[in-house]
């Protein structure tokens, strides 16, 4: 690497420089700050590689978990970078955090995929990256033929200067390119007439290797000397180890190591979630088999007594009571009396599973003053802290390289198995890869929070809602959070500035909590695909009950086009307008309107999350003997800019199946302190044959900013179901998932 | 010791004869392309084809495939420029999202359609029952239709 080097101010945090490659090639990116690996790693942080034969390699800086983000960020530095999209390769960077003074900063731009904000927070910077290099480009060219820069101008891979009739293609232009200092001042940014990339229809850069098996997921690790390990974890929540007989676990071929994990206190924030003893082989089975021959003492646990029937009961309970009023607009209780109408329903959202395919996984190698993690993960920054909390090793000396995650849900924003893989390494010495069983995963969760909410409205005499009340109890998200008091944990469960907020003046959130000890954490689009579930249902049972169309009750309440303030994830401003076009769209595609015959019925519903918009409209059957089928699906999204729009697309259908999956079949269950399902025997997710082919995605563009994609999709799809159940049944589905609620 | 042959390599295996085949296939024999994803023959993540058929490896004793031939999905194309129709068709399709499931999908989808060439919707959901957690079945759905047509006009030229 033999380059000038030029800082530039990209913003606050984050610096810019151009080199040239061993090769020769035009390198720009972040600097390698105190780089101690050699020049091979300093390559791999780098953002940008123009080869002098114009091939163009773009280093994607976020975890890929199925959302397309590896695709679609290349694309924003290939559109203003301009170069032919076919000319791109993409290489995954690691985590990459420097030291300061005060903590740690980023080093290739804030790293982690969570809350649909990968796309979204990385627009402005990959693009000016983008532009960036190709001004250096522009530059060098206007030197080279003694002309002003701003005589000169691009078409894909090439530098062209009009008044001289030149042209001189990008290979020919980096060595000299790579020699320029950076401008202070940012160059212009395209304007969105002028994309030839971003928002166009590109397939998954990685697609090959993929279907051809090539690709390397976190639990294809093989690294020299690696042996594998498993853990014997408490079947009875919070159980610690009391003891344990090893003698037939050694006695099996290739069992090297048995030992204990320590967990955390019970009640304390996770660091991992509980105890157990881990056992370490010279292959997978070996160590599977060993864990089998275990005999293993657990203590007592706070936890044996759990059970879902006590957790209902608790929350039906609860209700009777007053919780804690966390929002109060209006004067509800004036409001609700002078109501003509009062409807009431309470819905039961259950405790899901996240269940990525891939099962969790990591790669550890702890030495004395270094440690490495290849890990698949959505927070390799957490990943860091993680291993430096059990290693003590400062987490400049961490390097955490990333795989392609077999799916994440929000599972991997936790890093306890990353912090396992690391306490086994450091015991043993060894570099070792961790593997959780699939019976591991679905009982050892961070589980999406079960709840009871009761939700109430009252109407006028012209139909019009007055006062709304929705109040939950439920097991906290935030349960067992480091710094979290008891009277924030509602903030986790129901967020205040969601519909109807701003569209009915006297409502009121109440809250209780339930301290049932299974694990939980953010499952895709967290709080919002219980409340979507509640309450696009309710207004469904609210139409009906006051005589009034759903559809048209919705596009009422919703109204025209405004910004109204939103103070959480996703905001600083909620537009139902934009709602209410999504929810007509579908519901003109699906023929709403048209009388269906007796046992086949439409629902509709839409929902806003994170910052963007979508709706569902779904046809069902709905036989005499109960016997339900799933006809026909439309789904549309509002995300801005759509910048990879095959991405969109694919990310509504998976979002919808999810959302169906999870409601028609999905839930975990507690009994005496211990999870009831193990696999995908009794937590079934859905199959090929539940879902039609008759499936349309839509893309309703909206401005020139693209929002998330990924948690947006899924909330609205669960209501919809229900509501066209009710509709070609009269059956109304308040309790999930639906499982056989419909046989007669 | 247990002798099979796996994409065309011979491989003699001396350890436990219990052992699962895809462990063997993964650990020992390093070909990582088939996966491990419930180890109960419930998501097809780990199909394999012996002497052509598909299987399910994570419930197949190494021992049962003595004398048998096996097929991964690192070996279905003949050569690495040409993919195989099936796997064409998953590129075309863009199918895959985290893309964890798709070589049991592509391997169960080979085999199917020897036997339903012209497969309909029915079909699909009678014998197609690899899961996939991202929900890509939509296109799973219309790429094994794809490939279906493109091996039909394979066999006609
Ligand atoms: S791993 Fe074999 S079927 Fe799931
Ligand atoms: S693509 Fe992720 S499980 Fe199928």
């Amino acid at each position: 690497m033999s380059a000038r080097v030029h800082d530039i101010t990209l913003n606050r945090r984050q610096f810019l420089i151009v080199g040239s490659s061993v090769a020769g090639g035009l390198v720009l990116g972040l600097p390698a700050i105190g780089a101690d690996h050699g020049d091979s790693e300093r390559m791999i942080g780098y953002f940008i590689e123009i080869a002098s034969d114009g091939s163009v390699v773009i280093g994607s800086n976020q975890p890929e978990l199925g959302q397309g983000v590896r695709t679609a960020l290349p694309m924003l530095v290939a559109e203003e970078l301009d170069v032919e999209w076919s000319k791109v390769s993409v290489r995954q960077m690691p985590l990459g955090i420097v030291k300061t003074a005060d903590g740690y900063t980023w080093k290739y731009g804030g790293q982690g995929v969570g809350g649909s904000t990968g796309l979204t927070s990385n627009w402005d910077y990959m693009r000016q990256i983008g532009a960036t290099a190709r001004q250096q480009l522009i530059r060098a060219a206007a030197e080279r033929l003694g002309v002003r820069a701003h005589q000169c101008t691009t078409r894909p891979g090439v530098v062209t200067c009009g008044s001289l009739g030149t042209e001189i293609p990008y290979g020919d232009l980096v060595a000299d390119a790579a020699q320029l200092d950076v401008p202070d001042e940012a160059p212009p940014l395209k304007d969105i007439d002028d994309y030839r990339i971003i928002g166009t229809q590109q397939k998954t850069i990685d697609a090959l290797d993929m279907v051809t098996g090539r690709t390397r997921f976190g639990i294809d690790t093989v690294e020299p000397d690696m042996r594998y390990a498993v853990i014997a974890r408490a079947p009875v929540l919070n159980a610690r180890v009391k003891s344990f007989d090893d003698n037939d676990a050694r006695k099996i071929d290739g069992v090297l190591d048995v030992f204990t994990i320590e967990g955390p206190e019970p009640g304390a924030p996770y660091t991992i979630l509980a105890s157990g003893v881990a056992v370490v082989a010279d292959s997978t089975w070996a160590a599977m088999k060993g864990r089998d021959a275990l005999q293993i003492q657990w203590h007592e646990s706070a936890n044996a007594t759990d059970s879902s029937e006590k957790f209902w009961r608790e929350n039906e309970a609860a209700l009777e009571t007053t919780g804690q009023v966390v929002l109060d607009d209006g004067d509800f209780d004036t409001a609700m009396a002078s109501a003509v109408k009062v409807v009431e329903g309470r819905y039961r959202v259950p405790f899901v599973s996240h269940a990525p395919l891939e099962p969790q996984n990591c790669y550890a190698y702890v030495q004395e003053d270094r440690c490495h993690i290849i890990a698949p993960t959505q927070m390799p920054s957490g990943a860091s802290r993680a291993a430096a909390a059990v290693t003590g090793i400062p987490r400049e000396h961490i390097h955490v390289d990333m795989t392609r995650v077999g799916g994440g849900f929000g599972r991997r924003l936790t890093n306890d198995y990353v912090a396992e893989a690391a306490m086994i390494s450091k015991q043993t010495g060894w570099p070792i890869k961790l593997l959780w069983s699939r019976e591991d995963d679905i009982r050892n969760d961070f589980y999406r929070p079960g709840g009871l909410h009761e939700l109430r409205a009252g109407v006028d005499a012209d139909g019009k809602v007055v006062a709304w009340t929705q109040r939950l109890a439920s097991g906290s998200k935030y349960y067992r959070r480091p710094n979290m008091p008891d009277e924030n944990l509602w903030q986790a469960e129901l967020y205040p500035d969601d519909f109807p907020k701003g569209l009915v003046d006297n409502l009121r959130l109440e809250y209780f909590h339930n301290t049932i000890g299974l694990p939980r954490g953010s499952w895709r689009a967290p709080a919002h695909t219980a409340n979507a579930f509640v309450i696009q249902s309710f207004l469904d049972e609210l139409a009906h009950a006051s005589g009034q169309d759903p559809l048209q009750l919705r596009l009422d309440m919703l109204g025209d086009e405004r910004e109204l303030p939103y103070n959480g994830h996703g905001g600083p401003t909620f537009n139902p307008g934009r709602l209410s076009r999504l929810i007509r769209f579908v519901a003109d595609r699906i023929d709403y309107g048209v009388e269906r015959p007796a046992g086949r019925g439409v629902g509709l519903a839409t929902h806003f999350t994170f910052g963007g918009y979508a709706a569902h409209a779904i046809e069902v059957t709905v036989s005499d003997d109960g016997r339900l089928g799933i006809e026909r699906i439309v789904a549309a999204i509002d995300c801005g800019l759509a910048v990879h729009p095959n991405a969109v697309r694919a990310q509504l259908e998976g979002g919808t199946i999810d959302g169906l999956s999870t409601a028609l079949g999905l839930e975990i269950t507690v009994r005496d302190g211990k999870v009831q399902q193990s696999n995908f025997h009794d937590y079934p997710l859905a199959r090929i044959a539940a879902i039609p082919a008759a499936f349309e995605t839509h893309i309703l563009p909206y401005d020139d900013v693209p929002t998330g994609v990924g948690e947006i999709v899924l909330p609205s799809a669960a209501p919809a179901l229900a509501n066209a159940i009710f509709a070609a049944s009269g059956k109304r589905i308040r309790n999930l998932p639906i499982g056989d609620q419909l046989a007669a | 010791m247990t002798s099979f042959k796996i994409n065309t390599e011979s491989v003699d295996f001396d350890g436990d004869p219990g052992t699962p085949l895809l462990w063997v296939i993964r650990d020992h024999l390093n070909l990582t392309g088939t996966k491990y994803g419930c180890g109960i023959g419930q998501c097809g993540s780990c199909i394999v084809h012996v002497d052509g058929r598909a299987a399910v490896s994570c419930v197949m004793p190494v021992s049962g495939v003595d004398g048998r031939s096996i097929t991964t999905i690192e070996g279905l194309a003949a050569t690495q420029a040409e993919p195989h129709p099936v796997q064409q068709a998953w590129l075309e399709l863009d199918v895959p999202q985290c893309g964890f499931c798709q070589p049991g999908q592509i391997m169960a989808t080979v085999d199917f359609l020897k036997r339903h060439p012209r497969p309909t919707d029915e079909d699909i959901d009678k014998n197609i029952t690899n899961l996939c957690r991202c929900g890509t079945y939509v296109r799973i759905r219309k790429a094994i239709h794809r490939a279906a047509e493109l091996m039909a006009a394979g066999e006609g030229t």
